[in-house]
């Protein structure tokens, strides 16, 4: 069996197109799992994890958890408070103890960019990142590739537009990276405060008309508008922003009729996307979800699966 | 007390363009004598010098040494311990401590806790009460009890009136006035410098905008107040041109930059891993401003070289990268990381003489200190430095109490082996005196 010659699983920045191939072709695999009338495997008994969240999530907490009993593993799953604002145990106390308990796999989300880096330092179990403040969202990019792969049966030169906040996006980021590792052309739209200081790093083209950044494209991906970047001034109201940067069915009128439209979750309707869209027969919003499973029950088959030397 | 006998080393004083070898006889406290081939005085306690290179005291103008407050992090104790093993005769001591250090009980404190210590301490005094920003501190009488200067250092003063007024009243005392210039609405609340490579690690960024437009407020302020202003710690292309250009139309102000923003680069932050010794405020920018430092220091628009000496404890910093304070810690590691600069000779005209003016001279008169120069009559605050001695930098053997370092694991050339501070030995080849 092919596993991936590395402890942790922190950005898709890091890792080659031979890894993502490698994950995705698992992945594959696992959905059949998931299609069978008895969704279980035994290939992580005996396995313990810990599913570690210092942010709210539903779909990427569910996906995991299922992910884990899916194949067998024993998992917990603690609701952390962010450290030392509360003056709590440190992040690196908190899982130090729950390693010396047989935990092999962490996975984290946390609001800090890099805390998954910090973890990955201090433990030797493994460390799957599952969001850390705005750096990655690997598996989130991932089973976004594995979605528009299963879709368009390739990755290399599709156009993929990405709208809304890429500056505060550890989606979007994620997807920056493993898309154009795996071939494909993106590119972002947006406001312009919306964009990262020196986009050019990301080597992505920014639109500021969705009209025009969607011409030809082969997937459109919304972001979430997150409330809080009105109040930080980045842009001036929820309408404004569904009149000028929404996707909907009439911005999207002169495009691909295979067009995909995608969208992590979870969806402001109306605002970044409209219902009808989110909801039409181009939406594969729904397939990233279940993709998501199958891409993290590869990725903790890959990581802990096998026989360790 | 027994005369000092400093025997055949390369004597550099940039205070007076002075580099011979000579020896040197220190009585009482004081340089008695600066001549070649003297005999040292029966009971001399000679110091053999030869092949080494002694310089007046080095002066370190921006330091924190978190006492009173934060005494687990460092005191004026072990600071001043971290400041003779760094080569350092004299720190100025910034005046965030806790309390602040905003009031002439304050200032003397320092004094007098630093009485016996290896390393003369200069206190500055907070220039608004509390570091609030709100009402000017007492200046005349902190001046008065020994402040050498005055700042908010880490706290910008962002209402302009205020710091109009604090430039104005400060020149009535000829007192100088450090500013952090920073647009904290502009920084807001980032952990590294905006760019590139904030954008790939997700970090908020500190636009260099954030710095240089405040500068630029103050410079324009100091054109209508006179008095001196101090520029702590710059760190942006954009500020350098902004004092070049300062200095050029004649407005009294100087400025500091420290070894790590000479030295490094934002791409730290992604290549140690989101390490927290990497963070530092000012942040480490770009490699273009690194390249500007150089040149600003060179051409004379920054004037010295300090440390921003800012300890930490590993509990602080050992965290999550949003959650550690700001702060490296500089005193054990500014000379040898500059003598190193010297010796690989990356940069050129940046000789011993040049490096040496940046730590002795040019503080002393920005500080208007005793010091800074090494002549018969002088104080005997000296420094002698092995400019071959290869090492490692190990932070666990620091006399600070902390270890916050990105240079940690560094093979450096060039260290200091003696301090000697009013004639008194406070390092001996390389070791503390107890």
């Amino acid at each position: 069996m092919q596993t991936l010659r590395r402890k942790d699983i922190l950005g898709l920045e890091e890792m080659s197109a031979e890894e993502i191939n490698l994950i995705l072709e698992t992945a594959r695999s696992m959905r059949e799992i998931m299609q069978r009338k008895i969704k279980k495997v035994p290939a992580l008994r005996g396995r313990s994890v810990l599913n570690l969240f210092y942010e709210p999530s539903t779909r990427t907490k569910a996906s995991f958890e299922l992910a884990q009993k899916y194949m067998s593993s024993d998992a917990v799953s603690v609701a952390g408070t962010s450290s030392s604002l509360v003056k709590g145990e440190t992040l690196k106390d908190t899982v130090r103890n729950v390693e010396v308990m047989g935990v092999e796999c962490v996975i984290m989300r946390h609001p800090v960019s890099g805390s998954s880096h910090y973890l990955a330092r201090n433990v030797e179990a493994s460390v799957i990142n599952a969001g850390d403040g705005m750096h990655e969202h690997p598996t989130q990019g991932l089973l976004d590739m594995f979605t528009i792969w299963e879709h368009k049966g390739r990755l290399e030169e599709l156009k993929v537009v990405i709208v809304g906040d890429i500056r505060h996006s550890r989606v979007a980021r994620s997807n920056l990276w493993g898309l154009q590792k795996m071939g494909a052309e993106v590119v972002v739209a947006g406001p312009p405060t919306m964009m990262p200081p020196d986009l050019d790093v990301f080597g992505v083209k920014h639109f500021t008309s969705i009209e025009e950044a969607v011409a030809d494209a082969d997937v459109v991906m919304a972001l979430r508008l997150q409330q809080e970047r009105q109040e930080s001034g980045f842009f001036p109201s929820m309408r404004e922003y569904a009149e000028t940067y929404g996707l909907n069915s009439k911005r999207l009128e002169h495009t691909r009729e295979d067009l995909l439209i995608m969208h992590p979750g979870p969806i402001n309707r109306g605002v970044e996307l409209s219902s009808d869209l989110a909801d039409g027969p181009r939406s594969v919003i729904m397939d990233q979800v279940a993709a998501g499973v199958a891409v993290r029950m590869a990725l903790l088959y890959l990581l802990l699966g096998g026989t360790k030397e | 007390m027994k005369p000092l006998f400093i025997k055949g080393g390369r004597v550099i004083d940039p205070s007076r363009d002075y580099d011979q070898t000579t020896d040197i006889l220190i009585e009482n406290g004081s340089v008695i004598k600066m001549k070649k081939d003297l005999k040292p005085p029966s009971g001399a306690e000679v110091i053999d010098a030869e092949g080494l290179v002694v310089t007046p005291g080095l002066i370190d103008m921006h330091v924190h040494l978190r006492d009173p407050g934060q005494e687990y992090k460092e005191d004026i104790t072990s600071g001043t311990r971290a400041a003779a093993a760094g080569g350092f005769t004299a720190v100025a001591a910034m005046p965030n401590t806790d309390p602040v250090t905003d009031d002439p009980s304050m200032v003397r404190y320092a004094y007098d806790k630093a009485v016996k210590a290896p390393a003369r301490v200069y206190p500055i005094g907070a220039l608004t009460r509390g570091q609030q920003g709100k009402e000017l501190a007492e200046l005349g009488r902190m001046k008065h009890a020994g402040a050498v200067a005055f700042s908010d250092d880490g706290e910008p003063v962002v209402n302009g009136m205020m710091m109009r007024n604090a430039l104005q009243y400060a020149a009535g005392f000829d007192a100088l006035v450090i500013a952090h210039e920073e647009d904290p609405t502009l920084s807001a609340k980032g952990m590294m410098h905006e760019g590139s490579v904030s954008s790939v690690l997700g970090l908020r960024g500190m636009p260099s905008a954030a710095e240089e437009a405040m500068l630029a407020r103050d410079l324009m302020i100091l054109r209508i107040t006179g008095g001196s202003l101090h520029i702590a710690h710059v760190s942006t292309a954009g500020s350098v041109e902004l004092l070049r250009e300062a200095r050029a139309e004649g407005l009294n102000v100087t400025a500091e930059v420290t070894p790590h923003h000479l030295l490094l680069t934002d791409r730290l932050v992604k290549n140690s891993g989101y390490s927290t010794n990497s963070k530092v405020n000012p942040p480490l920018r770009a490699e273009r401003d690194r390249q500007a430092l150089w040149e600003g220091l060179l051409d004379g628009t920054i004037d010295v070289i300090a440390s921003d000496h800012a300890p930490h404890h590993t509990d602080d910093k050992d965290m999550e990268y949003d959650f550690a304070p700001f702060g490296i810690a500089g005193l054990e590691t500014t000379l040898p990381l500059m003598l190193d600069e010297v010796n690989a000779e990356r940069v050129k005209e940046f000789t011993l003489p040049v490096l040496i003016e940046k730590l002795t001279a040019a503080p002393a008169r920005i500080l208007k200190i005793a010091g800074g120069t090494l002549q018969e009559g002088s104080p005997a605050d000296i420094t002698i430095m092995d400019p071959a001695r290869s090492f490692i930098v190990e932070p666990e053997s620091w006399q600070s109490k902390s270890r916050n370092t990105p240079f940690a694991g560094r093979r450096l050339t060039g260290a200091p082996l003696y301090t000697i501070v009013d004639g008194r030995i406070t390092m001996k080849e390389g070791v503390l005196a107890e």
